[in-house]
């Protein structure tokens, strides 16, 4: 059964994200406006378990998680390059197995590469 | 589609809605409940009998609490933080098939509120989306505490989301199709793709539990190093759309995994109910029932998911960060690739359940390592 997809199918999706913005717009302008407001210097400052804080939160972290946010892009881009494939799988038979598999043998001699970098080393 | 479909297929959209956030409400209490029963204490049970009200105090009291907004932080984003974590929990049950079709009028419509046919692209990409949520509202609140909460979901988040889109290819390889109707038609009564891919089922499994931020990987709000973590400067609702955001999460990814390997709206028995009750009702009003029983199993499989979050949540500790990633990305992600192949391989021979090769692989490795395992020391040492 071969059914026609049309850009009018994804309306109730738009049906939905109004419902839920609205629930949280809704939820939002009542939080904000019966809870109490009572303001201080001391209250105002950012939580550091009761000790005063020093500078601001707007430093320097750990380049290991830069690096496994640029693995992800990488990765995730492979396996989106994938999900074709899949589809088509039965269709294109040995061949596109086998072309897969050069494709994965390719994706996994990256990632060897990756963890005798160390890059996914933590101590 | 004329008027009395949209009609509906809008009322469909609206009780989805309505269930999914009632469902969460009550996990909060059912979550408490169990952890209760497991540390062999009552949990809540002042609100009402059984303390079925206290959801219900709960969501006052937060719309009641001081919605505090730190002066250091950035305004805009600190709010846009929670509401992008609820919008996003709330956008994915859109695409769910919460059972067959209903007949009314001459019409057949199915519930569910799009029938699409990249219904599980949209899932996994809706799902991408959340970890928005939880990095601008950690970054916003400029606290130390929070940014490292946050820096910790953000990678944790998207290192697992790899075996999730690996263990969801295994699926579509052997189903043909992205559509999540599709699936669970082929998996019609007891052959569900459980059966068929153990291996993808422990990965997609895992890899949920990392989405959610539910235990052993709730790194991001580990309260012995981060107070609160990302959610440490939040108050009232704005905190409340963060935990309730969970739980949604926890709902949905439920109903995820029965819709790809438990067989969503399918269950054992099904042709014989449906000849039965076509046959005593009517062709019309049976077919109906029959949605509707089926609309229950899926509903069950999901409450059973959500009970099983909280089962491992009072059963397995935390992992440390490094466990976590290395779990992740030197596990998990081979493994994936593994499945891939070995469904591959098995479909083009015409053998459904190869990966059951992995298992018994992973078992036999198992057993050797604990048998060359040293014996373990027991103290006191005569027990």
């Amino acid at each position: 059964m071969e059914k026609m997809h049309l850009p009018s199918d994804f309306l109730p999706i738009f049906i939905q994200l109004g419902l839920a913005l609205g629930f949280i717009i809704t939820t939002m302008l009542v939080t904000h406006s019966i809870g109490p407001k009572r303001n201080s210097k001391l209250k105002d400052e950012a939580f550091e378990c009761g000790i005063p804080a020093e500078g601001d939160a707007r430093t320097p972290i750990s380049v290991k998680y830069f690096l496994i946010a640029i693995l992800f892009v990488l990765f995730d881009v492979e396996v989106i390059f994938m999900y074709p494939w899949a589809v088509n799988f039965k269709s294109l038979g040995w061949a596109g197995f086998v072309e897969m598999l050069l494709f994965m043998g390719l994706l996994l001699a990256g990632f060897y590469y990756v963890i005798r970098k160390g890059v996914l080393k933590w101590e | 589609m004329d008027t009395a479909s949209w009609i509906i297929k809008a009322l469909i959209i609206v009780g989805v809605f309505a269930v999914t956030l009632l469902i969460a409400t009550y996990s909060t209490l059912a979550e408490r409940k169990i952890a209760g029963f497991m540390q062999d204490r009552l949990g809540p049970d002042r609100a009402g009998p059984f303390g079925v009200f206290q959801p219900l105090a709960d969501a006052v009291k937060m719309f009641f609490k001081e919605d505090f907004i730190p002066a250091q932080a950035n305004k805009w984003l600190f709010i846009a933080g929670p509401c992008l974590s609820m919008l996003t929990a709330l956008m994915t049950s859109a695409v769910i098939p919460f059972g067959d079709t209903i007949r009314y009028e001459e019409q057949t419509i199915a519930v569910q509120g799009v029938e699409l046919n990249v219904g599980i692209l949209y899932v996994f990409g809706i799902v991408s989306l959340g970890v928005y949520g939880l990095m601008i509202g950690g970054w916003a609140s400029n606290n130390k505490f929070s940014l490292l909460g946050a820096v910790r979901a953000a990678s944790q988040n998207i290192s697992y989301e790899i075996a999730l889109g690996l263990s969801i290819i295994a699926i579509i390889m052997s189903a043909g199709s992205l559509s999540l109707r599709d699936i669970v038609n082929q998996q019609h009564g007891f052959a569900w793709n459980i059966f068929y891919q153990p291996v993808g089922f422990i990965i997609f499994v895992t890899c949920a539990f990392a989405e959610c931020n539910r235990t052993p990987f709730d790194l991001p709000e580990c309260e012995t190093e981060l107070v609160g973590g990302y959610h440490t400067e939040y108050s009232s609702m704005k905190l409340g759309f963060y935990l309730f955001s969970e739980y949604i999460n926890m709902f949905i990814s439920s109903l995820v995994v029965s819709t790809l390997y438990l067989g969503g709206f399918n269950y054992p028995g099904m042709d014989w109910v449906y000849a039965k009750l076509t046959a005593l009702a009517g062709d019309t009003t049976g077919h109906n029932l029959a949605t509707l029983i089926g609309f229950l199993a899926l509903f069950f499989k999901g409450l059973f998911g959500v009970f099983f979050f909280m089962w491992v949540r009072w059963t397995v500790p935390r992992f440390r960060f490094d466990q976590l990633m290395d779990l992740g990305w030197k596990a998990l992600f081979p493994l994936a690739i593994l499945n891939i192949f070995f469904t591959g391989a098995g479909e083009m021979l015409g053998y459904h359940g190869f990966t059951w090769i992995i298992v018994g692989i992973m078992t036999i490795l198992a057993a050797t390592n604990a048998v060359k395992a040293p014996p373990r020391k027991m103290y006191p040492a005569d027990v």
